[in-house]
């Protein structure tokens, strides 16, 4: 048989084979050890130079045609068979994904995180204080005296006080202020910090809950002014609210325990419903402020001759209902999961001055 | 407080605006909560004048008016009976909104008629119920303003009324004269004098006066009063009605509204009795706690030992300092009026009015601090009012006691201002301020005024000095930061655990709630606590009434709210304190999470199952690791009644618990009404210890090139053995060469029985062994393997699972 007879034949097999088996068997065939062409190529070993050197080419020509012939036929047919087990391996992707659970941050301490990272950057450490107060701590220290009119504002809570214990009952703390004393009586001056936290007062209404949260801000040094305090504020608020610019307002008031006194307003506008901090002609109510008096400081050992420092409160939960757009105080503290999912933050939502506190 | 402009003009001269004013109030401290200005209702309305009235041609009661007004001539259908020719009439205009019918008017037709506006009536603007005919106005010019017309000519009418928050420290603005005197150092005019009458009594008062000696040193140093004889109690004249009634007080009658022009307008309190029902003398004692009293405001009281009492022969006419008595009141009646004018001490009238839940005008001003000088001059003031509203005859004044000195002084240090607000003001300036509020300067010595009880340092001038100037004006200055460079981190350790422990559970899939600390008596006993230590004398609701002892109560009700809303599966967490005393420091910082009902939602794999104990001994151990807890702990039964004995355990170090979990005791589940299956776990928070150094430096990592060798046992124990007692056991038969021992299968339950023997099961584990020096041998294995074997044969009394 000639070479173009062999090369047609099998050409012809490779083409004609509908499995990986017969493509085998064709390979064996043609190319095995046993194969035509195997046999065929032994012959060369007899002819002589001249001759073995035409038919060997054209031979080595042929086998490897044949041999690529093969192997495009062998990938063929193997994508041919992917193809039909991918067709079978059909699935429905509109299907659900396999539950994961996702938890969710409470505004609150979200908030408290907000003020922390802002504060921090400021020099501010947080103090704590415990929830149950003397009234030592919560007012007399505050200069809120037995009889003052502001001691009856407060709308106290007071603990169960044994009829043999002859102190006078403790309270819930009405404010995050006695932490001032704390702090200062703990860490000396000079001193920054700040102090979140659980605050209680017998009020609720519509806009009232007996439990709600604040934050107490104080900074002593030998020269802290007022005009700090507001800078303080403004570069506070600027950054909590995440807007180019704020304005504040100071307005002459009272507080027991700060003198001169200040509440502070915020300029905002409210378009369509919704609030917007820093622009427009309205001014809201947002924290008040003062110089620490001197006798609050005597109070916690240090020499207001010496020492200065002003001291504010923030309603934290007020703050966040403002920034976040969350209309009810009440719901803070009803665990309502669908409030919660809402207005929750993602456990990766840790709020730092270089990314931006939120997202 | 509520006064009107027109009332503080009395004491202030001022060519200021009405928004000038308003601005400088609350800039003052003085906070503006509310304007009522009647005039802005009728600033469109403009005077005109009738030219001529005919009859309308098809209805017998109408006319047809050609009006002069400052548009022109126009023609206007008018009903009322009065309207002719010549009359000055208020014109309301097409587009004007009439206040009193509610209505914007348009160009309209009347009976074929055109109308282009209307005469307005006095009810139609709402100046009185007058409704008989439109106004006549008795002059004005056509084109002028209405309310322009009405300031001239009946200026109450058009007077805005201005009501402002007073904060406690400032009794002085209690009275408009305090307003205006503040309002005079801020410069917005001058302070009008306040003449003070000679008033020449006529005869000797017949009503003597006396102050118990218990009360002279406190309770009341000074009580004055004077008898005016032949008076005529009618109404009071309209201003005066007008004013009060802008203020919202009901005019009564003169000798009564003069008091409360004076408590108002003056901030001094007076009383007025009907004399001639005071049988004997005025005596001003504590009461003995047996006395009974009829006040003005309708109710009976029952005095309390040692509350202050002005009483005659008959009995308690007057609850000092607070209100007077039915029984001596005054009356159109009344003829001869004793007037009282006394100083209170706050604390005993603030006590008094607190205990008897009775508040008053004169209540509010004593409680604050009265002007203790101003007790004669005010009382001179009203008798003089009184003889010229009511006629009569004044007798000499009656008084016991004296006014009390409050004379003290202060430095002022114009630095130490400017230090503290951070603000540039000049001495002169400083000083100027506290003269204009009545300060007596000699020297660097500052003296309060009398009106003034909260000036108590040398802080109180830097604010009245801030407080004028204008903080508002205060440029913020930036606070120095506390040292160059990066800022420190600030957070103690266990903030930053309380932190990672929040955000941990949060990551694992729970839902952070804030509940309140306080809870009820039966949630805070279910969780071992609802003593009388944590109990709340005042509580809001019985709802409220102890604080938490745990967080799982709050959290239990909260998945309670929510299964009531058909959220069944639930995971809810808390962070934050618990409490186990009622003294301050007595809470602990807990973290807490709840998983309720299932696992997942139903889905198409079958993910759905009810949660168990090993969901939450998951998140515990995840949330311990998270925090630094070490890896090798204890893990006892001795839980909580709350938990399910059976089915929770707690984790610990020694004595030390970091932790809890496991299934809630199903009694308390049923209590707290929950649904379906609750597992939880609790982590004191700073039970698990700090690291005794912190560097961010770990230990070098030590891995081996050889191969690790696994090799798998299973053993036949007892079905009360623990895992954690085979574990351990495996763990100690080589501790160079076990890297971990890990429980893969366990087989319990009537088959495992069945096969094993009664109260039988098996548990396999498998042990991972690495070499670290050289390849093990199967020799060495072999040995290795024989010791796990005889370890945890002898620590569990069980035996290899053939």
């Amino acid at each position: 048989m000639d070479l173009t007879n062999l090369r047609g034949k099998y050409i012809e097999a490779v083409a004609g084979a509908s499995s990986e088996a017969a493509l085998e068997e064709v390979r064996l065939a043609a190319l095995g050890k046993k194969g035509e062409i195997s046999a065929l190529m032994a012959t060369l070993g007899k002819m002589d130079p001249e001759a073995r050197k035409a038919a060997g080419a054209a031979m080595n020509l042929l086998r490897d045609e044949i041999d690529a012939a093969l192997r495009a036929r062998k990938a063929a047919l193997s994508d041919a068979a992917l193809d039909a087990r991918l067709r079978a391996e059909w699935l429905d992707v509109t299907l659900p994904a396999r539950p994961r659970p996702r938890g969710t941050i409470h505004p609150v301490s979200q908030v408290m995180e907000e003020l922390t990272a802002i504060f921090a950057d400021m020099g501010f450490s947080v103090a704590e204080g415990p929830q149950v107060e003397s009234d030592w701590y919560n007012f007399d220290a505050l200069n809120i005296p037995p009889e003052h009119p502001a001691r009856q504002e407060h709308d106290t809570f007071f603990m169960h006080r044994d009829p043999n214990d002859p102190r006078p009952p403790h309270v819930l703390r009405t404010h995050t202020s006695p932490v001032q004393i704390r702090a200062v009586v703990d860490q000396g001056v000079p001193l920054r910090v700040i102090a979140p936290g659980r605050v209680y007062r017998m009020d609720m209404d519509q806009t009232h809950t007996p439990m709600f949260h604040q934050v107490e801000g104080i900074a002593i040094d030998r020269d802290i002014s007022m005009a700090n305090l507001k800078w303080t504020l403004e570069e506070f608020c600027r950054a909590f609210f995440e807007v180019d610019k704020v304005e504040l307002r100071f307005r002459a008031s009272h507080f027991p325990f700060t003198e001169p006194s200040a509440e502070v307003d915020i300029r905002y506008s409210n378009v369509g419903g919704q609030l917007r901090i820093g622009e427009g002609d309205k001014w809201m109510e947002i924290l008040g402020s003062g110089m620490m008096h001197p006798k609050v400081l005597a109070a916690a050992g240090v020499d207001p001759n010496e020492w200065q420092g002003f001291a504010f409160g923030v309603g934290i939960d007020r703050i966040a209902m403002l920034k976040y757009g969350i209309p009810d105080l009440r719901a803070f503290f009803e665990s309502d999961l669908r409030w919660l999912r809402h207005y929750g933050f993602s456990a990766l939502d840790m709020p730092d001055l270089a990314g931006g506190l939120s997202r | 407080m509520k006064f009107t402009l027109s009332w503080l003009k009395d004491h202030l001269d001022t060519e200021a605006s009405l928004d000038d004013i308003l601005y400088a109030l609350t800039d003052l401290g003085l906070e503006v909560e509310e304007v009522v200005n009647p005039a802005a209702k009728l600033a469109p309305f403009t005077i005109a004048k009738v030219l001529e009235a005919t009859q309308h041609p098809d209805a017998d009661r109408l006319r047809v008016c050609r009006v002069l007004t400052d548009e022109g001539e126009k023609q206007i259908v008018c009903g009322a009976p009065n309207a002719r020719a010549g009359i000055t009439v208020v014109l309301c205009k097409p587009g004007d909104y009439v206040p009193g019918i509610d209505t914007t008017l348009g160009v309209g037709k009347i009976r074929g008629v055109e109308s282009h506006g209307m005469m307005a009536s006095e009810r139609e603007l709402e100046l009185s119920d007058e409704h008989n005919g439109i106004i006549e106005l008795p002059s004005g010019e056509v084109g002028d303003k209405f309310t322009d017309w009405l300031a001239s000519n009946r200026p109450g009418t058009v007077d805005p009324m201005i009501h402002i928050k007073i904060t406690p420290n400032r009794p002085d603005a209690l009275g408009v004269r305090g307003i205006a005197r503040d309002l005079a150092a801020r410069g917005l005019g001058t302070l009008r004098p306040l003449d003070i009458p000679l008033i020449e009594g006529q005869f000797d008062c017949p009503v003597a006066v006396r102050i118990d000696p218990a009360l002279k040193a406190k309770g009341c140093p000074h009580f004055a009063g004077r008898l005016i004889r032949g008076v005529t109690n009618g109404p009071s004249p309209d201003w005066l009605q007008q004013r009060l009634k802008a203020i919202g007080l009901r005019p009564i009658s003169a000798l009564v509204d003069i008091t409360n022009y004076f408590t108002f307008g003056l901030g001094r309190p007076l009383h007025v009795f009907d004399a001639a029902k005071v049988k004997g003398a005025l005596r001003i004692h504590p009461a003995k706690g047996d006395e009974t009293f009829l006040a003005l405001d309708g109710k009976t009281y029952a005095l309390r030992e040692g509350m202050m009492a002005i009483s005659d022969d008959a009995g308690v006419e007057s609850l000092a300092g607070i209100m007077g008595g039915e029984a001596s009141g005054c009356t159109p009646e009344t003829t001869d009026v004793f007037l009282e004018s006394a100083w209170w001490d706050p604390i005993t009238i603030a006590a008094t009015g607190r205990a008897l839940r009775i508040n008053s005008d004169a209540r509010y001003r004593f409680e604050r601090g009265v002007d203790p000088a101003f007790t004669l001059p005010g009382l001179d003031l009203a008798t003089q009012m009184v003889l010229d509203l009511c006629g009569g005859t004044p007798s000499h004044l009656a008084q016991d006691g004296a006014p009390l000195d409050t004379t003290r002084s202060y430095r002022l240090d114009p630095a130490r201002v400017i230090s503290l607000v951070g603000m540039d003001i000049p001495e002169v300036e400083q000083r100027a301020t506290l003269e204009a509020l009545g300060f007596t300067l000699a020297g660097d010595m500052a003296t309060p005024p009398s009106w003034r009880p909260d000036v108590l340092g040398e802080a109180d001038l830097v604010e009245e000095v801030a407080r004028v100037a204008s903080l508002t004006k205060l440029v913020g200055k930036p606070l120095p930061r506390v040292a160059a460079g990066v800022p420190r981190p600030i957070l103690t350790p266990l903030q930053q655990r309380e932190r990672i422990a929040r955000r941990t559970i949060a990551a694992l899939g729970y839902n952070e709630c804030v509940t309140y600390s306080f809870i009820d008596e039966a949630a805070a006993k279910l969780f071992g606590g609802g003593t009388d230590a944590v109990r709340i004398d005042n509580p809001i609701s019985s709802e409220m009434s102890h604080l938490r002892p745990d967080l799982l109560p709050g959290l239990l009700r909260a998945a309670a709210r929510n299964q009531a809303r058909g959220f069944m599966d639930l995971a809810l967490a808390e962070i934050g304190p618990t409490f186990f005393g009622g003294e301050p420091g007595e809470q602990h910082l807990h973290a807490t999470g709840l998983l309720v009902g299932h696992s997942a939602p139903r889905d198409p794999y079958g993910s759905r199952r009810p949660v168990d104990v090993f969901d939450a001994k998951a998140d515990v151990e995840a949330v311990l690791a998270a925090l630094g807890a070490p890896a090798r702990v204890q893990i006892s039964r001795k839980v909580a009644p709350w938990w399910h004995p059976g089915r929770s355990g707690v984790i610990g170090l020694g004595p030390n618990v970091m932790a809890t979990f496991g299934e809630v005791h199903p009694k308390v589940l049923a209590e707290m009404g929950i649904k379906g299956a609750a597992v939880a776990f609790t982590i004191q928070v700073a039970n698990i210890p700090f690291p005794k150094t912190k560097t961010p430096t770990r230990p070098a990592l030590a891995i081996s090139d050889l191969q690790a060798v696994e090799r798998d046992f299973a053993f036949v124990v007892d079905s009360t053995v623990e895992a954690l007692t085979a574990v351990n056991a495996a763990l100690g038969a080589d501790k160079a060469l076990i890297e971990s021992v890990r429980i893969f299968d366990q087989f319990t339950g009537d088959k495992a029985e069945a096969q094993m023997g009664a109260g039988k099961k098996s548990i396999a584990l498998t042990v991972r062994l690495q070499p670290t020096g050289k390849t093990l041998t199967e020799a060495e294995i072999e040995a290795v393997s024989a010791k796990v074997i005889d370890k945890v044969t002898k620590a569990t009394g069980g035996t290899l699972r053939a």
